[in-house]
């Protein structure tokens, strides 16, 4: 019998605009880690077999190509690997549900202005944000000040496309006017 | 007129502009009102309710007067300020408010029965008979009043919103605002300078020739990188915590380009602010104050100084004040002749180059279609002098309006004749220079850098070195005009047409509080929000309730400053921009197959699968009904919220959440439970599936998917904090599709390629085609059904692979319209159901609350009145007659007046069963339980159908569930 065929959230092209590039990245393997009550440094500890800890609230992590993103209270997302096994923590497989989409050049800071709320004003490498892009659900992690990986669920990713590439037009409009 | 070698236009771009209809010249810099003025255009508009004949009044956001329709490509703007509406190339522009013309508006003759038209005239004259208000005087009256119009057409046009942040938000950028974000700026805050025009410096530009030192202060804010400014941008509200409300106009003032927004609607968020808005001139009241070529002496001096353009050749100022005479001599020092000042003060000083009238009033003026002459009165004799621009200052309003939109009240000062900020009254906002109060230019300047100091204290930065530029001091000297007493009509709001009679009248009829004053005049109603009239309209209502202005108070200001359109405020919620739209992962292959699509909690699903030679849905619907009851169906279920919850505490957790025990359920199994909120309603239903001995899946319905993980995460932190459970959302993670009929075990057997050996209520995992995923037996349609779950990436191509097995074997797809048709033969509930105001016991599951242990809501749940015959229940309806039923009918008993007190309930659910052959509904009838096989009626009075109906149990289908379990 053949196997089912995987399909990305959109499978679009690379988006430029000006300096601006929005991209949809490839899938990644992606876990949820909630440490049960008072097990945040016993899940640390777990983790430090991949040279990780549990992230400090908007904050994330690297090593050897392994990110572990803060992503609300008492939880963090593992992206790229497995956690190690018998950790004192809820783990599920959030792979399949989130959508992860590039912004990256000068002004993508002014394009998130129009969808985020968050002040990015001092944003830097390692921040991690749980927010809204629009009404849509959002975890923002910093790569550098104008680099940024933004996940929403999967299945409003055409929205979030839209919506992004319609503050991308925006922005880009303004800067041909002045 | 143009004067030659004054203003800040680029007289090397000229423009061409039109104003109905007429083509005139302009330059870029020029804004619609300065353009009109420039090509001696006074008559620019038509009062609210009189029809009266007005001109230009002001050169700022504040004008009542000249607001026009802008007419674009895609849009019809009406009431914009043309003060505030640059030219640009191609901009047309239309007077309103007026038929057939603005030279010839007929319906002026509400001028001539002004007796008639005074404050509280609708209220008095259109009560009888009753009827009559909303059929004929009510379309009548807006007819004849108003503003502009809306074209009707949806707003097309490109809008946007924005947040930003900063450390220090200024607002407005005269000499008070300029130097406050100078220190700021030089301090390292991050400052954002935020001004209504169209380049900085506010009354620098107004007042004279702008000071050399502008141009270097605004070349270092330019250089700074923590300095933001931004003009045209209007400061509208401030709201909690720091946040403040600005519009922007990006567009408007340019001819249109594809993708630029006309508009942005920002909300700023600061740590500090400097309210530097500056003052706003008042008016004085006297009959015919409102003639075309009467406007303030202020605005007189911004047209002179920043357009270069003046609106008469005779001018003539009329003030109780000091200030007018900078007006005086600068437009002396242009060449212009100012034939006299009539300065209301008998100490009034000489003025050299004019006459000044000490101790005079101007009591009328003539020229309706624009001013001729004024009648001035000095002590008991009067006389006249020709002019056609007379310049107004009755003094200076600070702009306090933002001070106030977090519920603070400004204080009058008897030295200024004037409300100032009270401090505090927004956190972390400081007032400074003319906004608190301080006039003079030095004043601004030094009231701008202690502003800024005080501010850059509080966010622990240092004030840097800042000399102030060599500024005017003069004094502030006035004493108070409100009104000058005359026999005809004064105006104090021009906006709205009210006149010092209309506020007089007010108090004599009792209405002398100023709140209620407001609404019986309906001053400071208007667009301009009274900024014009306010504060002389309260000293008018002083003098006539014989109070002072302090005691008399002041209306409250609100939000916005000036006017935001909605769309601004709305951009990009336009039609499907509304929200956002939520795809399944079968969505392409149900459009493929010309399945229409229903909107379900923000979900796309598909209605039906209609075949060839299907000409209605009803059609289709029936055939998928048939189908699922004799083959076997496939629906995309992905939609439903999926909770996955683990830890030692988690059956505990199920057990407190849900009504009925989950602790005890064995690995391996699914059991359906029922939620309630805590005040004993039902919340939501589901099936929760033991996958672990520590993991357990809940599933949600679709629309209350979020509401349920809301309601978990509050149990969680406020009740059992301590506990060992932790829940994740995992809807979209999963694609799950149901299979559902008596053939439903043998298509799974071919996907998976051996038969499942799962029980009713059971799940396991499983391989398909060397996907993992999870398989579950459970049902919503009654017949023996499955449910597949794989990762949301293979869902399409396991969605196309059961539809290719289930065609096979004689069956297909089903949509939503099935599913229901399905589920009501079935007596099964929907939020159609659970509305949020049924209890277990409405819907007969009063018995799934365990009696062996506590739940959320059991307590309320048994409450008085929470059960009992009085209780509307869940009933079955099945027409005596072939018959089509509504859903929202209402029930009532045979013979039974149909009136709203008779009703004994209402029907929330109907489809047609092919399986019944008959129209089926679900509904709830006071003590319905009770009442099986009585006949009851059904009257649904918006679709007229009254049908006689039987009264049956919910579950019309297969009542024993031998199918089910098959």
């Amino acid at each position: 019998m053949p196997d089912l065929i995987a399909k990305p959230a959109l499978g679009t092209m690379p988006l430029n605009l000006g300096q601006i590039v929005l991209t949809e990245a490839p899938m990644l393997e992606t876990h949820s880690i909630q440490p049960y009550p008072g097990q945040e440094k016993a899940v640390s500890k777990a983790l430090k077999e991949i040279g990780l800890a549990f992230p400090k609230p908007n904050t994330w992590l690297e090593k050897a190509g392994l990110r572990i993103v803060w992503t609300g209270r008492e939880q963090a997302f593992l992206l790229g690997g497995v956690p190690p096994a018998g950790m004192p923590a809820a783990v599920t497989d959030q792979s399949d549900g989130w959508v992860t989409l590039t912004l990256e050049g000068p002004g993508a800071r002014d394009v998130l202005a129009r969808l985020v709320p968050l002040d990015l004003r001092h944003v830097k490498k390692g921040d991690a944000a749980r927010s809204g892009l629009g009404h849509m659900p959002l975890i923002l992690i910093t790569e550098a000040p104008d680099s940024f990986r933004l996940m929403t669920f999967r299945s409003m990713a055409r929205t979030a496309w839209h919506e992004i590439h319609d503050a991308m037009t925006k922005v880009e409009a303004r800067r041909a006017a002045s | 007129m143009r004067i030659d070698g004054k203003g800040r236009i680029d007289r090397t771009r000229p423009v061409t502009f039109t104003f109905d209809g007429k083509a005139y010249p302009a330059y870029r810099g020029d804004t619609l009102a300065s353009a009109l003025i420039a090509n001696d255009v006074r008559l620019v508009g038509r009062s609210f309710k009189y029809h009266r004949p007005r001109g230009i009044l002001t050169a700022g956001s504040e004008e009542p007067n000249a607001l026009v329709e802008i007419v674009g490509p895609a849009n019809v703007t009406p009431n914009t300020r043309a003060t505030v509406q640059e030219v640009f190339e191609g901009l047309v522009a239309r007077s309103q408010n007026r038929w057939p013309s603005l030279g010839l508006d007929l319906m002026a003759v509400n001028d001539l029965a002004a007796p008639f038209f005074s404050a509280g005239f609708y209220y008095k004259t259109f009560m009888w008979p009753r009827r009559f208000w909303e059929g004929l005087y009510e379309p009548m009256i807006r007819r004849a009043a108003g503003l502009g119009r809306l074209s009707g057409r949806h707003d097309e046009g490109v809008y946007e919103k924005a947040w930003a942040h900063c450390d220090l938000l200024v607002i407005g950028s005269g000499p008070a605002g300029l130097m406050a974000a100078l220190a700021a700026g030089r301090a390292g805050a991050d400052v954002i300078l935020a001004d209504e025009g169209a380049e900085p410096g506010g009354r620098l530009l107004s007042d004279g020739d702008a000071p050399a030192w502008l141009g270097e202060v605004l070349a270092e804010l330019e250089s700074l990188p923590n300095v933001r400014v931004m003009t045209r941008t209007t400061v509208t509200g401030a709201y909690d915590d720091g946040t403040f409300g600005a519009l922007e106009r990006v567009g408007l003032h340019r001819r249109p380009r594809p993708n630029l927004p006309r508009e942005c609607f920002w909300r700023i968020v600061a740590r500090r602010s400097i309210l530097a808005a500056g003052a706003l001139e008042r008016p004085i009241a006297f009959q015919n104050n409102d003639r075309p070529g009467i406007m303030m002496a202020g605005a007189l001096s911004a047209y002179l100084n920043r357009y270069g353009v003046v609106p008469g050749k005779a001018i003539t100022l009329f003030a109780n004040n000091d200030g007018a005479r900078q007006t005086a001599r600068g437009l002396m020092a242009a060449g212009l002749t100012v034939s006299a000042i009539i300065d209301s003060r008998e100490d009034a000083p000489d003025e050299p180059g004019t006459t000044v009238h000490k101790g005079a009033v101007v009591i009328d003026a003539k020229g309706r279609h624009g001013l001729t002459e004024i009648t001035v009165r000095k002590g008991a004799g009067e006389f006249r002098i020709a002019t056609d621009c007379l310049g107004l200052s009755g003094g200076w309003n600070p702009s306090v309006h933002l001070t106030c939109h977090l519920n603070g009240r400004p204080r009058w000062s008897d030295d200024l004749a004037a409300f100032v900020p009270s401090e505090g009254a927004v956190p972390g906002m400081v007032a400074a220079g003319a906004a608190n109060g301080s006039f003079s230019t030095h004043g601004c300047l030094a009231a701008g850098l202690a502003a800024a100091a005080q501010s850059l204290a509080a966010l622990g930065m240092t004030v840097p070195e800042v000399a102030l530029p060599a500024a005017e001091d003069a004094p502030y000297r006035l004493s108070p005009l409100w009104a000058v007493p005359g026999r005809k009509r004064a105006w104090l709001d021009f906006a709205n047409d009210v006149t010092v009679k209309d506020v007089a009248l007010s108090a004599q009829e009792g209405y002398r509080s100023v709140e209620h004053m407001k609404r019986y005049t309906t001053q400071g109603m208007a667009p301009d929000q009274g900024k014009n009239s306010n504060v002389a309209a309260l000293a008018v209502l002083a003098d006539a309730t014989g109070r002072g202005i302090a005691e008399t108070g002041t209306t409250t200001f609100r939000p916005p400053y000036t006017p935001v359109s909605i769309a601004a405020m709305g951009a990009g919620g336009r039609a499907e921009g509304f929200a956002p739209q939520r795809f399944l992962t079968s969505d392409q292959a149900s459009r493929d197959r010309g399945a229409p699509m229903i909107e379900a909690g923000l979900w796309y699903r598909p209605g039906y699968f209609p075949k060839p030679g299907e000409t209605t849905w009803r059609q289709a619907c029936d055939r998928e009904v048939v189908m699922v009851r004799s083959s076997v169906g496939v629906t995309d279920v992905s939609t439903l919220g999926k909770i996955d919850i683990q830890g030692k505490d988690a059956g505990r957790f199920l057990d407190l959440v849900y009504t009925n025990t989950f602790s005890t359920l064995p690995v391996g199994r699914a059991r359906y439970g029922l939620m309630l909120r805590e005040d004993g309603h039902v919340l939501d239903d589901g099936t929760t599936a033991r996958l672990a001995e520590d993991h357990w899946l809940m599933t949600t319905t679709t629309a209350a998917a979020g509401l349920v993980m809301r309601h978990l995460d509050f149990v969680q932190q406020a009740f059992c904090a301590g506990w060992d459970v932790r829940f994740i959302s995992v809807t979209e993670a999963w694609a799950q599709f149901a299979v559902a009929g008596p053939v439903a075990r043998d298509l799974i057997a071919s996907a998976l390629g051996h038969t499942p050996g799962l029980p009713f209520m059971g799940c396991m995992d499983v391989t398909i085609q060397g996907v993992a995923g999870r398989l579950f037996r459970i049902s919503f349609s009654g017949e023996e059904g499955y449910e597949i779950a794989v990762p949301t990436r293979f869902g399409e191509a396991l969605f196309r692979d059961l539809t290719a097995r289930a065609e096979t074997m004689g069956g297909g797809l089903y949509g939503m319209e099935a599913l229901n048709v399905l589920r009501i033969e079935k007596g099964f509930i929907t939020h159609a159901e659970i509305h949020g105001r049924t209890t277990a016991f409405d819907i007969g599951m009063d018995k799934m609350i365990s009696p062996k242990k506590d739940c959320i809501g059991k307590a309320a749940a048994a409450r008085p009145g929470m059960t009992g015959p009085e209780r509307e229940q869940l009933v079955g309806l099945k027409p005596l007659t072939d018959s089509a039923l509504t859903a929202g009918a209402h029930l009532f008993a045979q013979g039974a007046d149909l009136t709203r007190e008779n009703s004994s309930g209402y029907v929330t659910s109907v489809g047609y069963s092919p399986t019944l052959g008959s129209f089926l509904a679900l509904g709830f009838l006071r003590n319905g339980r009770a009442r099986q096989g009585e006949t009851i009626r059904l009257v649904d009075r918006l679709r007229g159908v009254d049908v006689l109906c039987l009264v049956t149990d919910p579950v019309f289908h297969d009542p024993t569930g031998e199918k089910l379990r098959a």
